[in-house]
């Protein structure tokens, strides 16, 4: 267990089109997340690939000896030539997959409930 | 050929390979589909049906959700939730045939009875016992003699005092607030009849058992679970009626219970699924040229029947629970990061 100033989450910046470095606004983004694996990688996958926005993601585990995971998320681009930041959808994604965590958890609890009642009768 | 929507929602077992195992459903794959995530319409679709649940073993049906995420679930029991374990073995003497690396093995696989809750994780750089991290047994136990046992019987058992040390005989001690802070009956093994060592007469064990919080990613013994696991719910289609003699044949190629006989109003008996849940999926009647044009074997994709059987320590609908609360604990954690370094 890390202390909570541990940082997690590191965004690969990319060339914005004017030589500078930036995460912000990139339609193209990798992430590197440490102490994490499938558990997040696959699941975090399936909700952002949900997202229409999203053309590309993926995740790898570059060696099973680094608990690390590469995480890249690329974005469609539209007509007009915009895209979606890759960071909005990456943090979209999270939302949503913490969204569906508590609609299970919610319906769990309400099954266990129910389950309880029934014995107790 | 399968109709998209078999490919979609069912995994198809065929005699030699298994075809549409992956999940597919995401925008732009198929026309005429919105695959975009709609949390209303997962909330409706999500069904969870308990089957069975004590304070050991659960198993329950989660309906309606990707595989992607049930197995976040499962690894999540498995590999991270915490749970107490002897860590730590000091050795003040062992005189039994077992030597100090394989009995202190032995000592780390008992199942314990504490609430991992109640406790932080050790940090590793902090050798001091605190009260709040660390739990204290002693297993001080010498075999000797009985002088009272018969002299014409060859039990161990009778002719000697402690030849075997159970878990019985580990003794918490407390430190600190622990001893108001719990109850003996909160802290100690979960059973107490496991053999840990065989003693004879003059061999002895005294040992400080230091034990510690930690998930089972780091070692099996921390894992919270004995089993943790899932199947898809088979699902059986017999396309064409089959009768008497083939029905019984077929019946024979399920699991017990799956394929019932009815008796129909020609007194033929025909063949009938009845209850596709107990199939373990053998595709026995797959080899079986007469069954094979007749007979579909299917898996459901999004329905699991999962199954949690506890080691003890914490009911395994409490265990479910928190693995859902860590996965939304995993996001937040994240979520926190991207917005403090959003800048950089």
């Amino acid at each position: 267990m890390q202390s909570n100033d541990y940082i997690k989450l590191q965004v690969c910046p990319v060339d914005d089109g004017t030589n500078t470095k930036t995460t912000v606004g990139a339609s193209n983004l990798s992430f590197i997340i440490r102490d994490e694996d499938h558990t997040l990688g696959n699941s975090l996958r399936y909700v952002i690939m949900k997202n229409p926005a999203v053309d590309f993601c993926g995740y790898t585990i570059p060696h099973p000896s680094e608990s690390k995971i590469n995480f890249r998320i690329q974005s469609k681009t539209s007509e007009d030539s915009t895209a979606v930041p890759a960071l909005d959808i990456f943090r979209q994604g999270l939302m949503d997959l913490k969204q569906i965590c508590s609609i299970v958890l919610e319906k769990y609890e309400d099954s266990v409930k129910t389950f309880k009642d029934m014995e107790t009768n | 050929m399968a109709s998209m929507n078999n490919i979609r929602t069912r995994i198809k077992l065929e005699d030699t390979e298994i075809l549409h195992t992956t999940s597919t459903n995401f925008p732009g794959n198929y026309s005429g589909y919105d695959d975009r995530l709609n949390l209303d319409e997962f909330r409706q679709n999500l069904q969870v049906q308990i089957t069975s649940l004590d304070d050991t073993t659960s198993e329950f049906d989660l309906i309606g959700i990707d595989a992607a995420i049930a197995n976040a679930f499962r690894r999540i029991l498995i590999a991270e939730l915490p749970s107490m374990a002897i860590e730590k073995v000091h050795v003040t003497e062992n005189s039994s045939v077992l030597p100090d690396d394989v009995l202190a093995h032995r000592l780390g696989l008992i199942p314990l009875r504490a609430d991992p809750t109640l406790f932080i994780d050790k940090v590793a750089a902090d050798t001091k016992e605190r009260e709040d991290d660390t739990l204290i047994f002693k297993l001080k136990v010498a075999c000797k003699k009985n002088p009272k046992a018969p002299t014409d019987g060859d039990d161990p058992k009778k002719l000697y005092i402690n030849s075997n040390v159970y878990t019985e005989h580990m003794e918490w001690i407390p430190i600190g607030n622990q001893i108001t802070k719990f109850k003996p009956e909160d802290i100690g093994p979960v059973f107490p009849d496991i053999l840990i060592v065989k003693l004879r007469p003059g061999q002895e064990v005294d040992l400080k058992l230091v034990c510690h919080k930690g998930i089972g990613r780091d070692h099996a013994k921390f894992s919270p679970v004995c089993t943790g696991s899932y199947r898809l719910m088979p699902e059986i289609i017999l396309k064409k009626p089959i009768y008497d003699e083939d029905a019984e044949h077929l019946q024979k190629c399920f699991t017990p219970g799956v394929i019932e006989l009815e008796q129909d109003n020609d007194g033929h008996r025909r063949a009938v699924v009845s209850k596709p849940r107990l199939d373990m999926c053998s595709r026995e009647a797959l080899r079986y040229p007469a069954f094979k044009d007749s007979v579909e074997l299917n898996k459901i994709r999004d329905h699991f029947i999962f199954s949690i059987e506890s080691v003890g320590a914490l009911r395994p609908d409490q265990l479910f629970i928190d693995s859902i609360k860590l996965l939304m604990s995993k996001c937040d954690r994240l979520l926190q990061e991207i917005d403090g370094n959003i800048n950089n």
